[in-house]
């Protein structure tokens, strides 16, 4: 096994597509590193992405944000105007393992790790973010939903890797949340996840809203008939009762050690009305 | 150093010894194995590394039952880098009746045998099939891979209920119980009945009021010790071999292994290392026999070490349960009859916890007429080891949940409930002997007036309390006191440090002997350094190890006041010993300097010698440790989820000689509570293998997820001990199951009988009942 430290996209690109697939990125290496200990993976070159300028930093851009695949789970915690625009982004990294593992873990990371239950995906996809990609044809961009295409599996294409996330900008009285429920206070992984991003009107009335969904499915869904039930209204209890009932409805979980499909999807239905009440709150706040 | 000292002196100074004429005992001393321990000096089982070291793997059954036809080695052998393989045909097999008692559990040599390296059947998923040492892990992981064995899949039982029933499939194909009069014809998977108690049943449910019939189940747990099995053995072609492991007795397990290997117990030094936990797990053999065996093959030291997968699949965790308890009482309170069937999944072999269970059950009670039956189950999972008080946590849970159901029934509360009927001295305990003082009473009472008990809730919020009891034994146990030239003494013991012997052994020592705590220090022997030592279990050590500790410093004396004696030419009657001085008295009185320890051993050579303090005894009399745990929880009623919100532990240390220690005993214990009461079990697929075998699914808690965890030290002393000490590691476990349960019942309204109390158990009990 070679490791590379490449300080360019293209060397990074190249050394990829000339591993055929035989090739894994490392950022982090929270995922990565336990992988190859246990023999799950069994890469012939690990390419080390954090030379990279354009994965390791934040920039304002657009009135939001671009954000580097291997920013780590602590530089996103200490960037006040990232925090301040997408709370609910910054508190599902928070949540990743603990104080050890947030000075390395990256949202790259987990994304690409293509988890299920990954916990910043579903607040990724509330908060609309997209993926920057580069590759053998040049660069391409997709939405944090389209990203992962089963448990473990991702679009990218030999040769690819991510090197940034956008987090739009956003009207005032905007919020987001992400709540999880894992059986202990952390160290876990989640059973249920879902995060909710808001806009109200100066009359406070719902103008626009995404929801994301982990691991009720092979991967984070968005949620269309939740955000549609809560779009239009004062986001009072009758709305929010309506987007549980969808977030039910879009639940399709497994029965595994985590969690029952019953109890996954009740559990989804309870914390989908949680965040939906902190984003609320946010967003009045805004 | 000159921090550590200021600790030191700040800590002794801070004194919290009721007793003035105790200068060490009671204090918070600093802890002899601190500094290496947070500098990373400390060696674990994993830290000895020797020259031209091999590692050494094992391959393990991926069946959970599976006769095994062949074994073929030969193209793993022929990897290089491969220096040796061993398979069942590697250990000799000994006949059933082989046993011998060991720590709180029986050691079976037939069982044994077969439990380190499957023989006829490969009996849980894990089980040990063969091992291969080489010159690196890579090379050994890849030769398991080479070895070739022809399995015979058989079908399996997990469940206790499963196993018992005819026709289940059979573990053992010839075991007939154990117990049962006149013995059954038929094999089954049941080892073995037991069965306690006194009075008359039928008369005592006759006078009872109200009777509570309740059915419990609980899941296997792990002990959970942080710190994997590992291990170094060499053997020299001499046929004289050294063993370093992570163990709770060197003694113990260097006989053990000198049994599987057929060799001299004196040929096997065995060393302890640092343990980083063993709550009992620790206490048999896994890898040991099998590096010897492989070292003895190679001429090379192998070293093994399982990871965190092979712990939780192939070492002992402790039985789940299914129990029935049925007791009655009388309207004012009075418990009239108590009876209990329990029946405890041993594992691959016999030797269940369940008459520990049976005995302890009712322990906290004073009770007319009380019966339990233990029955000691076969199932296709690792052999149980023992774990914390092994068994009473089970049966106390089962018991203590009823108990509290009849207070809430009589509307008497549950402290006055079991003060109503609480064993006293006196009391004939529920399973025969009668007790001597205990701390019972004083432990409900001192929860009676808690400011945790006497606090009101917050709304939605639960309170329970339960009393736990554990026997605590002693055992063989050797120490000596070495004189150093310069009066400083080497005090050497034979019991691994779990829990902080070395603090309370050497504090005992100094108190003894009267000379300062930093002039004592500590030392655990190998297996070729003292007399034969019982390994570290059973709360045991602080007693049986204080009880010879306080002899080696009597025989010590002894010796010093000779020498005084001699130095004086007075008669060694009129020379005492006071405050680490040899004294003249009587006729003498004033005429001679009293002599220190310096002052004799600067002289030893011309007196006589070598001064060494020796103490061997089989340490009886062990104090029993009764507790009682007052806990408070939040429960989520829309996830289910159950949180500890306060916890209190109270209990009867005898006499706390480091009550740091002694509250840390305290504390963790409730922490395992807290894990077995609501989230770990092992989850095991259709085919009978472990799918959470590691500390992401298989969930202990967390710093998080428990409160600071309060602490009373309450003091009966025990009057078989020079200090009053009974023994504290194991009853902290025994309260907490049923605490945090009869909390959740009062939180809820709903009693729960399984656990873990797990959210998705907890949210379909609660959505259940509307
Ligand atoms: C103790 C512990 C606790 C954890 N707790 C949580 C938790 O609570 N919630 C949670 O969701 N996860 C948790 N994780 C998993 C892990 O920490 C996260 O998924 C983390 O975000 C991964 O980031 P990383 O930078 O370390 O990824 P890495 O390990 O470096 O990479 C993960 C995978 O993605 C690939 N990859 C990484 N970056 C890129 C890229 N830019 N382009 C293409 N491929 C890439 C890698 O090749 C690898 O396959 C935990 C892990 C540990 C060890």
């Amino acid at each position: 096994m070679r490791y590379e430290v490449p300080e360019t996209k293209g060397e990074a690109v190249s050394l990829l597509a000339m591993a055929e697939g035989g090739g894994r990125v490392l950022a982090g290496g929270t995922d990565l590193l336990v992988q190859l200990r246990s023999g799950m993976v069994k890469p012939d070159v690990v390419v080390d992405i954090k030379k990279i300028v354009e994965t390791r930093e934040i920039t304002a851009e657009n009135g939001g944000f671009r954000v580097g695949a291997a920013v780590t789970g602590a530089e996103l915690d200490e960037h006040k105007a990232l925090k301040k625009l997408w709370p609910g982004v910054v508190e599902a990294v928070e949540l990743i393992g603990s104080t050890q593992i947030q000075g390395r873990a990256s949202m790259g990371g987990n994304l690409c790790n293509a988890s299920p239950a990954a916990d910043t995906v579903p607040a990724l996809i509330a908060a609309g973010a997209q993926c920057h990609i580069a590759g053998p044809d040049g660069e391409r961009t997709l939405p944090v939903e389209e990203f992962c295409t089963g448990p473990g599996v991702t679009n990218l294409q030999t040769g690819e890797f991510l090197v940034s996330f956008t987090l739009p900008s956003r009207p005032p009285h905007s919020g987001d949340a992400y709540l999880r429920f894992i059986p202990r206070t952390e160290m876990d992984i989640a059973v249920v996840g879902v995060g909710v991003s808001l806009s109200l009107d100066s009359n406070g009335i719902c103008v626009a809203a995404r929801v994301g969904l982990g691991a009720v499915a092979a991967t984070a869904l968005l949620v269309a008939e939740a955000a549609d039930a809560l779009i239009g209204t004062s986001v009072d209890e009758g709305a929010i009762e309506n987007m549980i009932s969808a977030i039910r409805s879009a639940c399709r979980p497994i029965d595994d050690k985590r969690g029952t499909i019953v109890y996954r999807t009740q559990v989804s239905g309870v914390l989908a009305g949680r965040a939906c009440r902190i984003a609320l709150q946010r967003a009045e706040q805004s | 150093m000159a921090a550590v000292e200021k600790i030191f002196n700040d800590t002794i100074t801070d004194r919290e010894t009721q007793d003035k004429t105790l200068k060490w005992v009671g204090t918070r001393a600093p802890r002899p194995d601190g500094v290496d321990k947070v500098t990373g000096r400390a060696k674990f089982g994993a830290d000895t590394y020797l020259p031209n070291m091999l590692y050494g793997k094992v391959l393990r059954s991926p069946h959970a039952h599976a006769r095994i036809r062949s074994i073929d080695m030969s193209r793993a052998l022929a990897l290089p880098g491969v220096k040796a393989g061993v398979t069942r045909d590697d250990f000799p097999d000994y006949p059933a009746g082989a046993v011998q008692p060991a720590g709180e559990m029986v050691i079976n040599y037939r069982d044994m045998t077969r439990n380190i390296m499957a023989r006829e059947k490969a009996l849980y998923e894990g089980h040990a099939v063969a091992a291969v040492a080489a010159v690196n892990e890579r090379v050994a992981r890849q030769a398991l891979s080479l070895i070739e064995v022809d399995y015979e899949v058989l079908p399996h039982v997990i469940d206790v209920e499963e196993a018992m029933k005819p026709g289940a499939p059979l573990v053992r194909e010839d075991l007939i119980t154990e117990g049962v009069e006149p013995a059954p014809e038929e094999p089954s998977n049941i080892a073995k009945r037991v069965e306690f108690g006194h009075g008359d049943l039928d008369l005592g449910f006759s006078k009872a009021d109200v009777i509570i019939e309740r059915s419990f189940k609980t899941q296997p747990v792990h002990q959970g010790y942080i710190e994997p099995h590992a291990c170094l053995a060499s053997f020299s072609e001499d046929g004289q071999a050294e063993l370093w492991c992570s163990t709770q007795g060197h003694y113990v397990a260097r006989g053990h292994c000198a049994k599987l290997l057929q060799m001299d117990v004196s040929k096997l030094r065995v060393t302890c290392s640092e343990i980083g936990g063993g709550f009992g797990g620790k206490t048999v053999v896994y890898l040991e026999p099998l590096a010897l065996a492989l070292s003895r093959k190679a001429c090379q030291p192998v070293k093994m070490v399982m990871t965190r997968d092979e712990v939780f699949r192939a070492s002992g965790p402790t039985s789940g349960a299914s129990m029935d308890v049925r007791i009655g009482a009388t309207k004012d309170g009075r418990i009239t009859a108590g009876e209990a069937v329990l029946k405890f999944q041993a594992g691959a072999f016999g030797g269940s916890p369940v008459p520990a269970a049976a005995q302890c059950a009712f322990a906290p009670y004073d009770l007319d007429n009380v019966k339990t039956i233990g029955f000691d189950v076969l199932c296709n999972r690792p052999k149980v080891a023992a774990y914390r008080a092994p068994g009473a946590p089970l049966g106390e849970y089962a018991v203590e949940s009823v108990v509290d159901e009849l207070a809430k029934t009589l509307e008497i509360d549950p402290l006055e409930f079991r003060l109503k009927n609480a064993a006293k001295e006196g009391s004939d305990s529920s399973y025969g002997p009668k007790f001597g003082p205990i701390g019972c009473v004083e432990t409900l009472e001192t929860a009676q007036n808690h400011d945790h008990y006497l606090s009101t809730l917050k709304p939605g919020q639960g309170r329970g309390v339960a009393s736990g009891y554990w026997f605590n034994i002693g055992g063989q146990t050797s120490a000596t006191l070495n004189l150093c030239e310069d009066g400083s003494v080497a005090l050497v013991v034979g019991t691994p440090d779990i829990g902080g012997s070395r603090a309370s052994l050497t504090m005992m020592a100094a108190e003894s002997l009267g000379v300062e705590l930093d002039k004592v220090r500590p030392l655990i022997g190998d297996t070729s350094a003292l007399g034969y030592n019982m390994l570290t279990g059973g709360s045991r050590v602080t007693f049986a190890g204080g009880i010879a500790v306080h002899g080696a410093a009597e025989d010590m004396i002894k010796q010093l006041r000779e020498r005084a004696a001699a130095t004086w030419d007075v008669p060694i009657d009129d020379v005492e010993w006071h405050g680490g001085q040899a004294v003249a008295v009587n006729g003498y009185k004033d005429q001679e300097d009293p002599m220190g320890l310096l002052d004799i051993a600067k002289d030893m050579a011309k007196s006589g010698g070598p001064i060494v303090g020796r103490c061997s005894t089989n340490a009886q009399g062990a104090g029993p440790s009764f507790g009682c745990h007052i806990v408070d929880v939040d429960v989520d009623k829309e996830t289910g989820k159950v949180s500890v919100a306060r916890y209190t532990v109270i209990q009867d240390a005898g006499k706390a000689v480091h009550p740091s220690y002694v509250e840390g005993q305290y504390q963790g214990g409730a922490v395992q509570g807290i894990g077995w009461a609501l989230n770990e079990e092992y989850i095991y697929d259709e085919n009978g293998k472990v799918e959470n075998a590691g500390f992401l699914d298989y969930r202990v808690p967390v710093c998080s997820d428990v409160p600071m965890i309060d602490t009373v030290i309450v003091e009966v002393p025990n009057p078989t001990h020079p200090y009053g000490v009974r023994g504290v590691g194991e009853t902290p476990l025994v309260p907490p199951l049923a605490a945090i349960s009869n909390a959740v019942e009062n939180a809820l309204d709903i009693r729960f009988t399984e656990l873990p109390m797990s959210p998705p158990r907890v949210l379909a009990a609660i959505e259940s009942v509307g």
